[in-house]
């Protein structure tokens, strides 16, 4: 039994009521969004179902809201005809690098979430980790190597050290990137090689972790104006034990519990973290903090994401559903929030 | 607190359900239809060489002039006018009402998809035994396996399928104590392979499946897209019995009209037929009313001579890029027509695992893998060269070259790690694009 977990008085949900309401339906009346999803990175297709999600829950609650790919397209319409906020449903480099975010930027174009330097803090999960650590936000132990090392000081070797410092089970994953494509959970030393080649066919950089048993938690942050507060932690139990890509996307490969089976000073301790996560690291609007709670029930930050997916299976929306808030209007708030920015400027 | 699984029917499906997940493969295929990437996943025609203003201009009119029959049911056969077209395109490549063909005996589908679908549901319960060629056509993969049918792959050679292995898998089915129905056979330009059933093995195949009461259920899609000589006469022009035809106007016209056919044992045909009408009620009267008008009106001969010139280029420009690309090691089949050269990869290369890789170099390939029903097959890959221009087929095979140097690269530098697992979870569906990508 995980100490932290179910023992003491489970977490009370949040009432919607403890979130600030929406602005005005008329505040909003003349508000244009432009949704961009797809792109070219591994996750075109999550980045699609999410930004077709994004765009159906703007419109429910009226706001004019379009859907755009990131491609040759894209500036001349921001030129011409340019929207009073963009929602980013772009997952992957093009969407979670800042290098989008850097081009909205010189287009004059306030988007939602976090700025282009922050992102790309966010999206290298290595750079992230030292600044997590620097702050004392507990990470499980890494190390990140681009496979150039390997080839010069011979894999076996680095292997056979990565092993003795961080010990077995260990964690492979690409650097950069999400959906957990690329990523192996690895118990034996002779899976370590096999394990590396599938993480090096995503990218050129692997981060090795140390493996943490415990329990699954997502914790989504949002900012509704009243500072960055977080969401019910989402609790990931993949029927198959891994959460891959297929336990991720397919609807009854995985259990989600929202809120977490979490005691309540487990799920405070969780939130805080979270949102420490979130500040550490500068981040804006919203963000998913992915977690592991252990069985002292200490959460460990394992992932920061800045463009969350928002698929019928995400967590966050899940988290948005198990707050008692409406998706539309959480994102129709932080459009309107995000449109401020550039009248204000 | 029980939680979610965001599915309520979980545990209603039915068990042919199984398996149908998220392919993260799949999923990477997403940006195939990105111009940036060249691809040769896809199997499309190139309908561009259509005379689409006329062909557009002949739509209009069938449903201006004719709408009050083009817009209504029709029968579950399909209409006399088309299977009359149907038999005059089939004795093209010899199977004529010498052979036995009469438009009676032709049912017409929703593209061969829908033909294969029913053959399935006419001759297979679960667990019987389906051989078929290893590789062969995904969309019949998918069909075996809701039928909850085993299938069985036969290898195959630079001359189509191996009768001696065509023996043994009937002997070890045997031996096994199950019953195999039907050989299901891709005979001429074989998707994915490439290659041809020689004239000789024709023969043979027959004889072998006719003494072991094997039906052969006989799929040419692609025998009139010949480039060098016309191919070998269908098996349905050499046996009336026991041989079940089916082709499609998908490659020769245009796929978007999901028409093809079955030419079945006058037996079977009635069966056809209420089964199609059980599963679609009838084909689409628009779509056969412009395939009838096509092949009445329009020069349909001359287009295939069109395709075939187009796609004789783009198989040589395909063979040329790889013949001056490929890193030592890597072989590939010749085809003499059809759509496909299916490339077998040097020792320790994975297609399926090279597929990011591939994306990020902005080129695509299906994994062999799609092609298999147990998941086997990494170590082969798929290029299509019907749809990309000459000078994209030769720019994606030297961007293809480079991401295989890259991974043997990679591969060397952890030793030997072999291939991925060789058991797929899903269907072989989970490992190739959806039918939309070009």
């Amino acid at each position: 039994m995980i100490s932290g977990m179910g023992t003491d008085s489970p977490a009370e949900p949040p009432r919607a009521a403890d979130w600030p309401a929406p602005p005005p339906r008329e505040a909003t009346a003349d508000l244009r969004v432009l949704v961009l999803a797809g792109g070219l990175s591994y996750e075109r297709e999550v980045s699609l179902k999410s930004g077709r999600r994004v765009l159906d829950a703007l419109r429910s609650v009226g706001v004019e809201a379009e859907l755009r790919d990131a491609d040759a397209t894209l500036l001349p319409i921001l030129t011409e005809d340019p929207p009073d906020a963009v929602v980013i449903a772009l997952h992957g480099a093009t969407g979670e690098d800042g290098s989008l975010r850097g081009v909205l930027d010189l287009c004059d174009i306030p988007y939602v979430g976090c700025d282009a330097r922050a992102s790309r803090l966010a999206w290298d999960k290595p750079s992230a980790k030292a600044v997590l650590r620097e702050a004392g936000i507990p990470t499980p132990d890494w190390v990140a190597l681009p496979h150039d090392r390997f080839s010069e000081l011979g894999a076996t070797a680095v292997l056979d050290r990565i092993v003795d410092r961080l010990g077995l089970p260990l964690m492979v994953k690409p650097a950069q990137g999400g959906s957990g494509l690329g990523a192996a959970v690895v118990r034996e030393l002779s899976a370590l090689p096999a394990a590396m080649v599938g993480c090096f066919g995503y990218d050129s950089t692997a981060l090795v972790e140390r493996y943490v048993p415990g329990m699954d938690v997502a914790v989504s942050v949002v900012d509704l104006g009243e500072g960055p507060r977080a969401l019910p932690a989402v609790e990931i139990v993949p029927r198959n034990g891994v959460y891959d890509y297929a336990a991720r996307y397919t609807a009854g490969l995985t259990t989600w519990h929202a809120p977490a089976r979490l005691s309540a000073r487990a799920a405070a301790r969780v939130a805080e973290t979270a949102l420490a996560a979130h500040t550490a690291l500068g981040l804006r609007d919203l963000s998913r903090v992915d977690l592991i709670v252990d069985e002292d029930g200490q959460p460990h930050v394992l992932e920061v994401n800045v463009s969350p997916g928002m698929t019928e299976t995400s967590l966050l929306p899940l988290a948005v559903g198990a707050a008692g808030l409406d998706f539309g209007e959480l994102l129709r708030t932080l459009a309107s929030r995000a449109a401020l920015r550039r009248s204000r400027t | 607190m029980t939680g979610t699984t965001l599915d309520d029917y979980t545990d209603r499906y039915a068990r042919r359900v199984r398996g149908m997940t998220a392919s993260e493969i799949r999923a990477l295929f997403a940006v195939a239809s990105r111009p940036e990437v060249v691809s040769l996943a896809g199997g499309a025609p190139y309908i561009a060489a259509l005379p689409l203003d006329a062909v557009g201009e002949m739509l209009n009119e069938l449903g201006a002039r004719q709408g009050a029959s083009t817009l209504q049911y029709g029968i579950g056969q399909g209409t006399l006018e088309l299977r009359e077209r149907i038999c005059e395109v089939m004795s093209l490549s010899g199977i004529d009402v010498g052979c036995g063909a009469s438009p009676e005996d032709v049912v017409v589908t929703v593209g061969g998809q829908q033909a294969l679908d029913l053959v399935a549901r006419l001759f297979l319960d679960p667990g019987d035994v389906v051989l078929a060629e290893g590789p062969t056509y995904v969309g019949a993969l998918g069909v075996f396996q809701s039928a909850q049918a085993q299938v069985v792959h036969v290898p195959m050679d630079a001359d189509g399928l191996i009768p001696e292995a065509l023996e043994a898998a009937i002997a070890d089915v045997a031996h096994s104590g199950r019953r195999a129905k039907f050989l299901y056979t891709i005979p001429t330009f074989q998707n994915p392979a490439g290659v041809t059933l020689s004239e000789e093995r024709r023969e043979r195949v027959l004889d072998i499946c006719e003494r072991a009461g094997l039906l052969v259920v006989e799929d040419d899609p692609y025998g009139q897209l010949w480039f060098d000589r016309e191919a070998p006469a269908p098996l349905r022009a050499r046996r009336r019995d026991g041989v079940f035809y089916l082709s499609t106007f998908s490659k020769t016209f245009a796929p978007g009209l999901r028409v093809g056919w079955i030419l079945a044992p006058h037996a079977v045909r009635d069966k056809l037929v209420i089964a199609s009408e059980a599963q679609i009620l009838c084909p689409s009267a628009f779509a056969q009313a412009a395939v009838t008008t096509y092949l009445t009106t329009m020069p349909w001969r001359q287009q295939l001579k069109v395709y075939r010139e187009i796609y004789r280029e783009r198989r040589d420009a395909l063979l040329d890029a790889l013949a001056d690309y490929m890193p030592a090691g890597t072989s590939w089949t010749r085809p003499g027509g059809g759509l496909f050269v299916w490339a077998t990869l040097p020792d320790g290369l994975d297609a399926k695992a090279m597929v990011p890789r591939a994306i990020a170099a902005r080129v695509a390939y299906v994994p062999g893998t799609g092609f298999y029903a147990d998941g086997t097959g990494a170590g082969h890959m798929r290029l299509n060269f019907s749809f990309p221009a000459p000078e994209r087929i030769r720019e994606g095979v030297r961007r293809l070259a480079m991401v295989m140097e890259q991974e043997a690269a990679m591969r060397q530098v952890f030793g030997a790690v072999g291939r991925g697992p060789v058991r797929r979870r899903g269907q072989a569906g989970a490992d190739v694009p959806g039918p939309d990508l070009a």
